[in-house]
């Protein structure tokens, strides 16, 4: 598909980031102690901030209706709320549609040749446009690595505002894949570049790629967005994605979301979690408050 | 992509609420034993003394302990004592020997490193997180690094003689850094053989007592190390006792001053480490939100209470409103409150005292038609707390920009060229620290070529290692403390000497029994001067 050539796009500067502070920053806001209430009802936050997530190769559609169920209902004999989103592959979204009707749970889904995000412009295009033909609420794009580590800033933007049109009604989550941008100033960049396209969220990492989500690469898209709302007053959400598998670190996002981007951002609306298995350990974790001690990992369902 | 509504411009405001609070973190203090009372620390024991001093908790107003006044006759005991063991042992213990005894005592208080911070928080009101993780490692840092050096001072310094130790050390410090001050005072004294008399701040007395309890489980030599306590006259005594070689003073520049008076015309060696105004310069090129954290950093660690504070914020005028913008956002998720609370950034003022001059600067500052800015902050009902605080508006001749508040308060000043920075910056009486931030290397390096201060940070601020001297220019003192240059105030350098050369080849000594060492001794006071 020939998309019409807008007036070339120049990205605005954006603030230089130093490396040591900005990781001491985030060092700093990691040593917060979240204790009790604070725990709990960061944690119960946290599960409905959750984007339940399978992306493999062997995903069937029973393990779909499983993930989809434990979505629902993370325990049954405790009324937490249900997760974000659950997030699977594209040919999956029917399954998933179908599993949550009824419910507040969103489908997201990843499209956009993901994860590499190696294919033509038009063929990314059209698989959004699938994914949100087969009922997605949210679309998890890939930026254009390639053209953004060769400098074609113009043509990232380009091609992420086209994707954000075909993405229609559904939220776009544009996922920068900080481990290949590898400095902090790249994140930064790309952050910018996104927002400025129309995406919805910006997110850290495909999950495919090591590093995934660090802290500092979230504190720098945190002030990212902070300045883009001040510049422009639209809101971005923020999700972090990949290797977050425990409470202890997510409970510490979430502290980084409140002292750099505060009140507004502390709602599902504006902040994920990607995660396929960090369900369980904010469950253990409830649960060891509600009791004082931890039960064995035998009374957790699988996802 | 989904429709999303752009706020109006004027409410693009970032709301730091308690929609998720967190709950009290409090460190226990379990831990931490006290007496009741303590006397003063002379020759390896503590004495019984007349009249105790309570020392409070500002975080509380509630007594902790109460500590024995010294009075001239406590200070010549202790002057005593330290003679006594720097002629009968130390001076003439070989410096491996006594490493062994500094690196002991930075084991010891990495042992007991729990105990100490949360006495530090608890006498002195800093956050148990600053206490936790800067001072208490950093004490024992210092003790390690200069272990290090005891043993190879002979050869490791330049001129063809031995350094000597100088004798009897009177070292006086401070209420900022408790602990840390007596580290930086002891260990350097130790390692290069001399004998000490040490005062702590009259309100935070207690962690060195602690320190005086691990000296004794370490073995020192009885006398090497004596603490008296007391305010300002014992201060003196200690300055004008006759028997005592090298004074260091870590403190307010009017005492400084003082002090160098009482010594003018005798020989006793002096070094002072006084106030500051240090100046944050922040370049239009410089990394903003990491600048921001620097700023933060650099005036609100230790509740401002830091000689070496970047109080004069110098920012370029293209990016002063997004600077004070982001810094007000950032100040109003600063959490102030109880010191022992792990999530507390602010802790309580060090003193009644303290707090009033605080308060009066910063009157005379809104009177002086400068514009503050303070979030808003539950304050607990006891004790001394003040909010982070900044002002704006502000220009060079106001007070608050010229003189030490001591305290979390912050004077924003713009500037237009790097001349002008430079200019502004060193627009002042002191000359202790600065900080700089750009993102260009080339101008880090020019822009501290400029400013004459001791201290110069480049893209951080408040960062201390033993290894880095540490000191100031003008009315901020002389001397400098940490690393090998630490070493120096403490020692005579025989190519400076007015002593002769003492051969090394065998030829006699002039103190025969001290044939373990080589070292002659100087006696610089025998005529009781």
């Amino acid at each position: 598909m020939q998309r019409p050539r807008t007036a070339a796009y120049r990205p605005p500067q954006v603030p230089s980031v130093d490396q040591v502070a900005a990781e001491e920053r985030a060092a700093r806001l990691a040593s917060r102690s979240i204790k009790k209430d604070a725990k709990v009802e960061g944690l119960k936050r946290l599960i409905a901030m959750l984007d339940l997530t399978t992306l493999e190769g062997a995903d069937t559609p029973g393990k779909v209706k499983s993930l989809c169920q434990k979505a629902r209902t993370p325990d049954p004999d405790r009324d937490y709320p249900s997760v974000g989103a659950v997030c699977v592959y594209p040919p999956m979204v029917p399954v998933a549609r179908e599993q949550v009707a009824g419910t507040d749970i969103n489908v997201a889904s990843v499209a956009s040749y993901f994860p590499s995000g190696q294919a033509a412009l038009d063929e990314r295009v059209e698989e959004v446009e699938r994914v949100r033909d087969a009922g997605a609420d949210e679309i998890d794009v890939v930026i254009n690595r390639n053209a953004f580590l060769s400098g074609e800033y113009g043509r990232v933007h380009r091609e992420i505002s086209a994707l954000a049109e075909a993405s229609g009604d559904a939220h776009l989550k544009v996922i920068l894949e900080t481990g290949e941008l590898e400095t902090y100033d790249a994140v930064r960049l790309a952050s910018r570049i996104a927002m400025d396209a129309g995406a919805d969220f910006i997110k850290t990492s495909t999950g495919k790629v090591k590093p995934a989500a660090t802290m500092p690469v979230t504190l720098v898209m945190l002030e990212a967005i902070r300045d883009f709302y001040r510049e422009t007053g639209r809101k971005v959400g923020m999700k972090p994605a990949g290797g977050i598998r425990e409470a202890k670190p997510a409970l510490r996002y979430l502290v980084l979301v409140k002292e750099t981007l505060g009140d507004d951002w502390l709602t599902p609306e504006r902040f994920r979690i990607g995660a396929s298995s960090l369900l369980n350990d904010l469950l253990l974790q409830l649960e060891k408050e509600r009791q004082g001690r931890y039960h064995s990992k035998r009374y957790l369902s699988l996802g | 992509m989904a429709e999303l509504e752009a706020a109006p411009d004027t409410a693009r405001e970032l709301l730091f609420g308690d929609e998720w609070e967190y709950a009290p973190a409090p460190q226990s203090a379990d831990h931490v034993r006290l007496e009741e009372r303590y006397g003063p620390f002379i020759d390896g024991e503590f004495r019984e003394t007349d009249e105790y001093f309570p020392s409070i908790n500002p975080a509380t107003e509630e007594t902790l302990a109460e500590v024995g006044m010294a009075d001239a006759g406590t200070v010549d005991d202790a002057v005593s004592a330290a003679r006594e063991a720097y002629e009968s042992t130390w001076r003439d213990l070989p410096g491996k020997e006594r490493a062994k005894y500094i690196y002991r005592i930075g084991r010891m208080i990495k042992e007991k490193s729990r105990e100490f911070a949360v006495l530090e928080s608890m006498d002195g009101g800093k956050p148990i997180r600053e206490s936790r993780d800067m001072d208490i490692p950093l004490v024992a840092a210092h003790f390690f690094h200069y272990a290090g050096w005891a043993d190879k001072l002979e050869y490791s310094l330049p001129g063809p003689g031995r350094p000597e130790s100088l004798g009897v050390c009177g070292q006086i410090i401070p209420w900022n850094f408790p602990l840390l001050m007596a580290a930086w005072k002891l260990a350097p004294a130790l390692a290069t053989g001399n004998t000490v008399v040490l005062k702590p701040a009259e309100t935070t007395p207690l962690t060195a007592v602690k320190l005086a309890e691990v000296i004794q489980e370490a073995g020192l030599p009885p006398g090497v190390v004596n603490i008296v306590q007391g305010a300002g006259e014992v201060g003196s005594a200690i300055v004008e006792h006759p028997d005592v070689d090298k004074i260091a003073f870590t403190g307010s520049t009017e005492v400084g001053k003082h002090i160098q008076k009482q010594l003018a015309g005798s020989t006793k060696r002096l070094t002072l480490e006084l106030g500051g105004k240090g100046a944050n310069i922040i370049f239009e090129d410089a990394p903003i939100d990491q600048a921001v954290k620097g700023i933060v950093d650099g005036i609100y660690f230790n509740q401002g209470h830091v000689c070496c504070a970047g109080s004069r914020l110098l920012v370029q005028e293209s990016v002063a409103e997004e600077v004070t913008q982001k810094l007000r956002d950032r100040i109003s998720t600063l959490r102030v409150g109880h010191p022992l609370d792990k999530n507390t950034d602010i802790g309580a003022i060090n003193s009644k005292q303290q707090l009033e001059k605080i308060r009066r600067l910063v009157d005379i500052g809104e009177q002086e038609g400068a514009d503050k800015f303070q979030p808003e902050c539950d304050l607990p009902e006891n004790g001394f707390w003040f909010p982070p605080t900044f002002f704006t508006n502000v220009t060079q001749s106001h007070r608050i920009a010229q003189e030490e508040i001591f305290g979390p308060v912050l004077s924003v000043t713009t500037f237009r060229t790097p001349e002008e920075a430079v200019e502004r910056a060193n627009n002042t009486e002191y000359g202790l620290a600065s900080g700089i931030w750009s993102d260009k290397g080339s101008k880090l390096f020019s822009i501290s070529q400029a400013l004459k201060n001791g201290v110069i940070w480049g893209n951080t601020y408040n960062k201390f290692d033993p290894a880095s001297p540490f000191g100031g220019y003008k009315e901020s003192g002389f001397g400098r403390e940490g690393g090998m240059h630490g070493l120096l105030p403490y020692l005579e350098h025989p190519s400076q000497s007015w002593q002769p050369q003492t051969p090394t080849n065998g030829s006699p000594s002039t103190k025969p029994e001290s044939s373990t060492s080589v070292e002659a001794s100087p006696e610089p006071k025998a005529d009781g001067t």
